[in-house]
């Protein structure tokens, strides 16, 4: 008996009319955990009820505690019929069960109801007793933290870096099981909200036993989903990073060394020397000793000798530590065996972080990806759940040997992600291949990380960028350059990624949001048919994207992509590819040349005409852009304000390093010449639509920039207002002769249009970035597609951008003069892509039955076609039940009363509510978190049959929206935080039936609870840039001198 | 291609103060898309008439959901499905119960009933104000006028507490309630040259001494006055006022307070000789008669329900057609209210106090063009 759970209810208030002839309501509270259940009192004739009940106390097993979910139900008694209930509220409380995060949760909940929506709010405090648990075999996991942010969390410091965890499991959909025919559509619902709560807590705690397992205390980048396979079931799936994390003792410790690396470099007087030795300095004064004391003319002779030979002699000269000979070639080896060991004995090296702590990552492959098409079908033998697993067994082993076909050991920015129209389900894994330094992943004393921290701190700015491969052995046909940071390694011409940008990483000017949109017609079919014709689909419909991706990036000027996101849905007629990134332009990799275009039939004049003309207009789109975003890559790196090293000096250096290493001079020149156009042919029509829609992407409105990953490059001093918003369009299409260039220009709209709505309405917080936009795409119904916004509109300070932006081009450049390789010279592959290359084998599986919860009849059920015919079916079924719209003017109510006595305060400054912010980042702007109070995932169902009384279809899902914010907030609020960081909307499933005046909508949403502190009010001085260096914060805690 | 559907949900709800205003004024969206592209912000922000419709009706919808939560501000504070910051809370509260000018000339003094209710076609016709925004203003004083009926206390107060309002907005529904309940006539074509502004003023003076809780004993124990209200004239000093009639009625006190006033302001007045004249018995618009006959008739509802029509006959036209400036008037009524003190055989100085400060200033404020 591990726990107590001690619940009391305190108050309601704004409860809703439940009696028409007193116009008031005699409201009592049921509470419910696992079988048990406590009432309280009924608080008669009251709208605002308080109930002030003793402490329920429920003993329970963790394992319950971590699984079931605290269930409140606020009823209005009545004496002769059945008592009504206004509306219920779940309480997750594993937030209660980990030592560092909350200890109680208090506070005012909104009490929802799936017809009527939010009615009320209730207050209820929560306590945990844990007592310690000594059993090892024990099948809970508390304890163990969970993390939705996709990084390091800001107050840890990661220890160890385990890896890959997944779970998932499997029941029956309560909507789709026989009672569902004889009860309301509110059982219906609730019977399913609690269900899908019940396994986010199984899965969430088989998950925890395998961090356990691993030895770790947290899960990272923990990403859950539903699939709403209809019929066939409800799969709940998650994945994660196992990590051990140790707390940062106090905020204020780590603050400042969150720019004390940039600091102590531009302290350094040599950095714009082109030779790697310097890199290793660390803590830098013997270096800066050295240094001077070369005379001039011995120090060109000896560096014009060659930079590998210094790279040779660096261990000799004995410079920074010890250690820094671990970096020399026998290392290398070493090390990669190390790394590979390490990796190797997992079965996949997935991790899910998108960024991550300094000297992590040390190469990056390209993107790889896998998808395969499965045919759900009805569950016949509910003992054996794995049918799942080993899908998603049989798509990760994909990716994993796709990476290793780049020459990378791992996957990062990994994710997976499922789309379903009837019984087609296309499963899709993404991530990118890269090459990682094994410190982290290996179990190790603290000292011994610290230890290595320090001498690995500074490399950076173009290691990652290298091609990890051998050329001789390319996969892919690419050009090669050498790195125009180091000019020592070789890059590839594109990059492509599904991470975050690494902070250390050197950007020229700003970054862009890149989208590829694309539909594809298919023609309706049944079962096995329908996925081969899907899986025939998929191959051409990822060339394109990835051709419409490239010719985007070209059109920006730009050369790499990071935070990649690929989404095939697919719908019943049709299917729809979007991809969104962040495009930027890498100054470690060339100038990607223009886009050129070549007519087939140059007999027409007229048509020569027109090429021409188009060719114009993409130059000139192309030099805008170059404009809009600020690329003008210096030419060369070595010019560097304020450098202490006098100017002849360098310019000297620099006529010498051109002419005198030969060698790396002829290459870069010919990596000049072969920078030539991408070249796209014209032969068709088609083709021409293509070019056309390149150039109807408008950008953004001036003092508008917006990207898919956290932070844009480039923008560095945000200021404090941020905005969180969901945006959700649903378009008809015409049915009449829908062909593919039709579809593609409506649905290149509706993106465009949405985009447009967005800056349009944000326009009172420019200059401003729209950050984390995530994009999805689904088609509920033959005609209708529906895409869902999420994004954070952050402002930032234009005077103080353009300033930091100079420095940090400054530093960036410093960085990059000052780096060197010695780490990265495996032999890796290069990968930029990887895209056109799958196989998708039509493949036609039987779902079995996979049930993890017994109890719940296998009935017999009509076989429905699909979930929203089911929905359709069900909608005739239901009886219109009395909709009660209550609006109640309170008079003189005790608590208004009570508020509001005192005239001389300003009659809204005694607003109760705190603000809660919400973003889909990891950090809030100009503030520090100080805490986690643990993870927040919520799911909602919303039902209406007073559609049009309700505003209709859009009236609809704005309120519902808005009360699954609230209630995210509420809760957050309860736990005692002031935000949500990486707050995410997973799902937003939406269902309309007009005729019937009837819709439903499915939410689920997550991200994790935190307190936050201004940092005016930590009294910090240096905020200058509080975001772009923060994941340094975790090492570089270390590093201050 | 069709939008079925198309929201923005912001975790802060962001409140277009120019759409507001626009909602709160009536226009249906597509008349309030024509008028903000008439304003030119196409042109500012290069957005598309698309964006433009999509983006107020957005907004549309969101005040549609907050109007219910308006109608008590206070729900607006506690609730959490919006998340407002408190400056736009106070903005939305302040700009809903806002009126027209014009229309609460309209409706100032009438019974808030369905029959005026019904009139509002006609007052949207003549003012130009959207039938709309006269029915959400009408039902504002409506909504404000039930919720402080039967409230003790300041009723001021008593509005700024239920409906969180700025002490101006405050004072103005006060003044509103109070003609309200009184039903003080205001349309009179004699009283249209007055603003709202002057009706609200005398209201308050009126509130403050004319009224049941104005002769409420120290403010540190309100409840101890059980009819301690400020919505109605307090009954008992109407009666009283008929006492003041000896002044007119008495001719030894009438000449006394003459020759005291005369004497007083002798030199000092630049419309003595008006003035003077104005005492004798016979004038036709004895100013002192009139005054001290509108006094004694405030006994009859009816009578109360013309005070304004009455002070602006028997005072502000008389002084009017002879040029009176303002500062003599001033000077005349401070002359004419002080000299009654040295008036030895009339008795009633706290009554005629409490009467004539309050008269004083509304004719004060009456007396314009």
């Amino acid at each position: 008996m591990p726990g107590k759970l001690k619940v009391k209810i305190v108050a309601g208030r704004h409860l809703p009319v439940m009696d028409r002839a007193s116009d008031l309501t005699d409201a009592f509270v049921e509470v419910k955990f696992g079988n048990t259940t406590f009432k309280t009192d009924v608080y008669l004739k009251s709208l605002n009820p308080q109930w002030n009940s003793e402490w329920f106390k429920f003993e329970v097993d963790d394992e319950d505690l971590q699984d079931e979910p605290l269930q409140i139900t606020v009823l209005d008694h009545d004496t002769y019929s059945a008592n009504d209930a206004i509306g219920k509220v779940y309480i997750d409380i594993d937030p209660l069960l980990y030592s560092e995060a909350a200890t109680v949760i208090s506070g005012w909940f909104p009490i929802y109801d799936t017809i009527h929506g939010i009615r009320g709010e209730i207050n209820v405090v929560v306590k945990v007793d844990l007592f310690n648990d000594l059993n090892r075999f024990r099948q809970s996991s508390c304890g163990v933290k969970f993390f939705c942010t996709t990084s390091i969390p800001k107050c840890y410091r990661a220890v160890i870096i385990h890896g890959f965890v997944e779970e998932l499991v499997v029941n029956e959909d309560p909507e789709y099981q026989w009672i569902d025919r004889i009860r309301t559509p509110r059982a219906s619902n609730e019977a399913r909200q609690r269900l899908i709560s019940l396994m986010s807590g199984e899965l969430q705690r088989k998950i925890g036993l395998k961090v356990l397992e691993m030895r770790g205390n947290a899960v990272v980048g923990y990403l859950q989903c539903f699939d709403l396979e209809g019929e066939s079931g409800l799969v709940v799936r998650a994945i994660g990073t196992a990590c051990t994390l140790d707390k940062l003792s106090s905020p204020a410790a780590f603050l400042p060394a969150c720019n004390s690396p940039s600091k102590e470099m531009k302290e350094l007087p040599f950095n714009e020397d082109p030779n790697p030795n310097t890199h290793s300095s660390g803590p830098s004064t013997p270096l800066k000793n050295q240094t001077y004391s070369f005379s001039p003319s011995k120090s060109y002779s000896r560096q014009s000798s060659s930079s590998d030979t210094d790279l040779s002699l660096t261990p000799k000269t004995g410079m920074g530590s010890g250690s820094a000979g671990k970096e020399g070639g026998p290392f290398k080896a070493l090390l990669r065996q190390q790394t590979q060991s390490a990796l190797e004995q997992r079965e996949f090296p997935f991790f899910t972080l998108t960024a991550f702590p300094p000297g992590f990552l040390v190469h990056v492959g390209g993107v790889v990806s896998a998808r395969s098409v499965k045919l759900l079908d009805r569950i016949h033998n509910p003992d054996e759940p794995e049918t799942r697993d080993a899908w998603w067994a049989e798509i990760r082993q994909e990716i994993k040997s796709h990476a290793k076909a780049l020459g990378c050991h791992a996957v990062v920015g990994y994710s997976e992600s499922t789309s379903i129209c009837e019984e087609v389900c296309i499963l899709s894994a993404s991530g990118t291949a890269a090459v990682l330094n094994p410190r982290f992943l290996q179990d190790g004393t603290v000292e011994g990380c610290l230890e290595q921290r320090i001498e690995e701190n500074l490399p950076a700015g173009c290691g990652f960028c290298h091609i990890p491969y051998d050329e001789l052995n390319m996969p892919f046909p690419a050009h090669l350059t050498y790195c125009y940071n180091c000019r020592k390694q070789k890059v590839p011409d594109v990059l492509f990624t599904t991470i975050d940008l690494p902070t250390d990483a050197t950007v020229v000017g700003k970054g862009c949001l890149i989208q590829a949109r694309l539909c594809r017609l298919k023609k309706k079919a049944q079962a096995e048919a329908n996925a081969t014709a899907i899986s025939n689909l998929l191959p051409f419909m990822e060339y394109e994207v990835h051709t419409q991706l490239m010719n985007k990036l070209k059109l920006k000027g730009m050369n790499a992509l990071f935070g990649l996101r690929i989404q095939i849905t697919v719908g019943e007629n049709m299917l729809m590819g979007l991809a969104s990134a962040t495009a930027v332009y890498l100054a470690a990799l060339p100038m990607p040349g223009g886009i050129q275009i070549a007519g087939k039939t140059p007999s027409d004049g007229s048509y020569e005409q027109h090429i021409s003309h188009m060719q114009k207009k993409i130059s000139d789109t192309i030099a805008k852009n170059k404009e809009l975003y600020e690329i003008n890559p210096p030419e060369i790196s070595e010019e560097i304000i304020g450098s202490p090293i006098p100017e002849p000096k360098q310019r000297s250096r620099l006529l010498r390093s051109q002419s005198e290493s030969s060698d790396e001079v002829t290459e870069l020149d010919l990596s000049h010449g072969k920078k030539d156009a991408f070249v796209l042919e014209i032969d068709d029509t088609d083709a021409m639509e293509d070019v056309h829609s390149l150039l109807t992407d408008v950008p953004p409105p001036s003092g508008f920039y917006s990207c898919n990953t956290e932070i844009m490059p480039g923008i560095n001093n945000w200021t404090s207002e941020i905005q969180m918003f969901t945006s959700v369009r649903v378009i008809r299409l015409s049915s009449l002769n829908l062909t593919n260039q039709a579809l593609n220009k409506n649905f290149n709209d509706l993106c465009e249009n949405l985009l447009k709505s967005l800056y349009f309405k944000l326009r009172s917080m420019i200059p401003c970035c729209l950050c984390h936009v995530n994009f999805t795409v689904s088609l509920p119904e033959d005609e209708l597609i529906q895409v869902t916004v999420t994004a954070v509109a952050i402002t930032f300070d234009k005077n103080q951008a353009l300033q930091t932006t100079k420095t940090h081009i400054e530093k960036s450049l410093q960085r990059a003069s000052t780096d060197n390789e010695e780490l990265l010279q495996f032999p890796l592959e290069l990968c930029s892509d990887s895209l056109p290359s799958h196989p998708f084998p039509p493949a036609k599986e039987h779902l079995e039955s996979a049930r993890s919860n017994s109890g719940i009849p296998a009935a017999q059920r009509d076989r429905c076609s699909s979930w929203i015919e089911l929905i359709k079916l069900k909608a005739q079924t239901i009886r219109r039940g009395s909709i009660k719209t209550t609006v109640t003017v309170e008079k003189a109510s005790p608590m208004g009363e009570g508020n509001f006595r005192n005239r001389s305060a300003p009659p809204c400054a005694n607003s109760t509510v705190g603000v809660v912010k919400m973003t889909p980042l990891s950090f809030i702007p100009g503030a520090k978190i100080t805490k986690y109070l643990g993870i927040i995932n919520m799911f909602f169902i919303r039902e209406t049959t007073s559609l049009r009384e309700e505003g209709g279809v859009s009236g609809f899902l704005h309120a519902f929206i808005a009360e699954v914010f609230a209630m995210v907030r509420a809760h957050v609020a309860a736990l005692g935080g002031n935000a949500v960081v990486s707050y995410i909307m997973k799902q937003c499933v939406f269902m309309e039936n007009p005729n019937k005046n009837q819709a439903q909508c499915l939410i689920n949403v997550s991200g994790d609870a935190v307190i936050f502190v201004r940092e005016s009010e930590l009294e910090v001085i240096s905020t200058q840039q509080p975001t772009a260096n923060c994941q340094q914060s975790c090492a570089g805690g270390e590093v201050t001198t | 291609m069709t939008s079925e559907l198309d929201i923005f949900v912001g975790n802060t709800t962001l409140i277009d103060e120019e759409v507001y205003r626009l909602w709160l004024d009536g226009y249906s969206v597509s008349d309030a898309v024509a008028l903000r592209v008439r304003a030119g912000i196409l042109e500012q922000t290069g957005a598309t008439a698309a964006v433009l419709q999509s983006d107020t009706m957005d907004h549309y919808r969101t005040f549609h959901m907050l109007e219910r939560l308006l109608h008590a501000p206070p729900k607006l504070l506690h609730q959490l499905v919006f998340q407002i910051p408190p400056s736009r809370q106070a903005l939305l509260i302040e700009r809903y119960y806002a009126f027209d000018e014009a229309f609460v000339r309209e409706v100032l003094g009438k019974k808030l009933s369905k029959g005026t209710k019904k009139d509002l076609d006609d007052i949207s016709a003549k003012t130009g104000i959207t039938l709309k925004s006269c029915r959400r203003q009408f039902d504002n004083f409506k909504r404000v006028f039930k919720v402080v009926e039967e409230m003790r206390g300041s009723l001021a107060d008593n509005i700024q507490q239920h409906f969180l309002f700025s002490d101006r907005l405050a004072r103005d529904y006060a003044a509103i309630v109070f003609f309200a309940n009184n039903r003080f006539e205001t349309a009179k074509k004699k009283l249209q040259y007055l603003s709202f502004g002057d009706f609200a003023f005398c209201a308050e003076l009126m509130i403050q001494n004319w009224t049941l809780g104005a002769v409420g004993e120290a403010p540190s124990k309100p409840d101890s006055q059980v009819d301690d209200m400020d919505m109605d004239l307090d009954k008992e000093f109407l009666q009283d006022l008929k006492e003041l009639k000896v002044l007119v009625a008495d001719k030894d006190l009438l000449d006394l307070h003459k020759s005291l006033v005369c004497t007083a302001l002798r030199g000092k007045l630049g419309v003595f000789s008006e003035m003077e004249a104005n005492f004798k018995p016979p004038a036709p618009q004895n100013l002192s008669r009139g005054l001290v006959n509108v006094a004694a008739k405030l006994t009859h509802n009816k009578d109360v329900r013309d005070l304004f029509v009455d002070l602006v006959e028997k005072f502000v036209e008389p002084c009017r057609s002879d040029h009176w400036p303002l500062g003599d008037v001033r000077l005349f009524l401070n002359q004419y209210s002080v000299t009654v003190h040295s008036l030895d055989g009339f008795r009633h100085q706290a009554l005629w106090d409490r009467y004539m400060d309050t008269l004083r200033g509304c004719l004060l404020r009456l007396y314009h063009d």
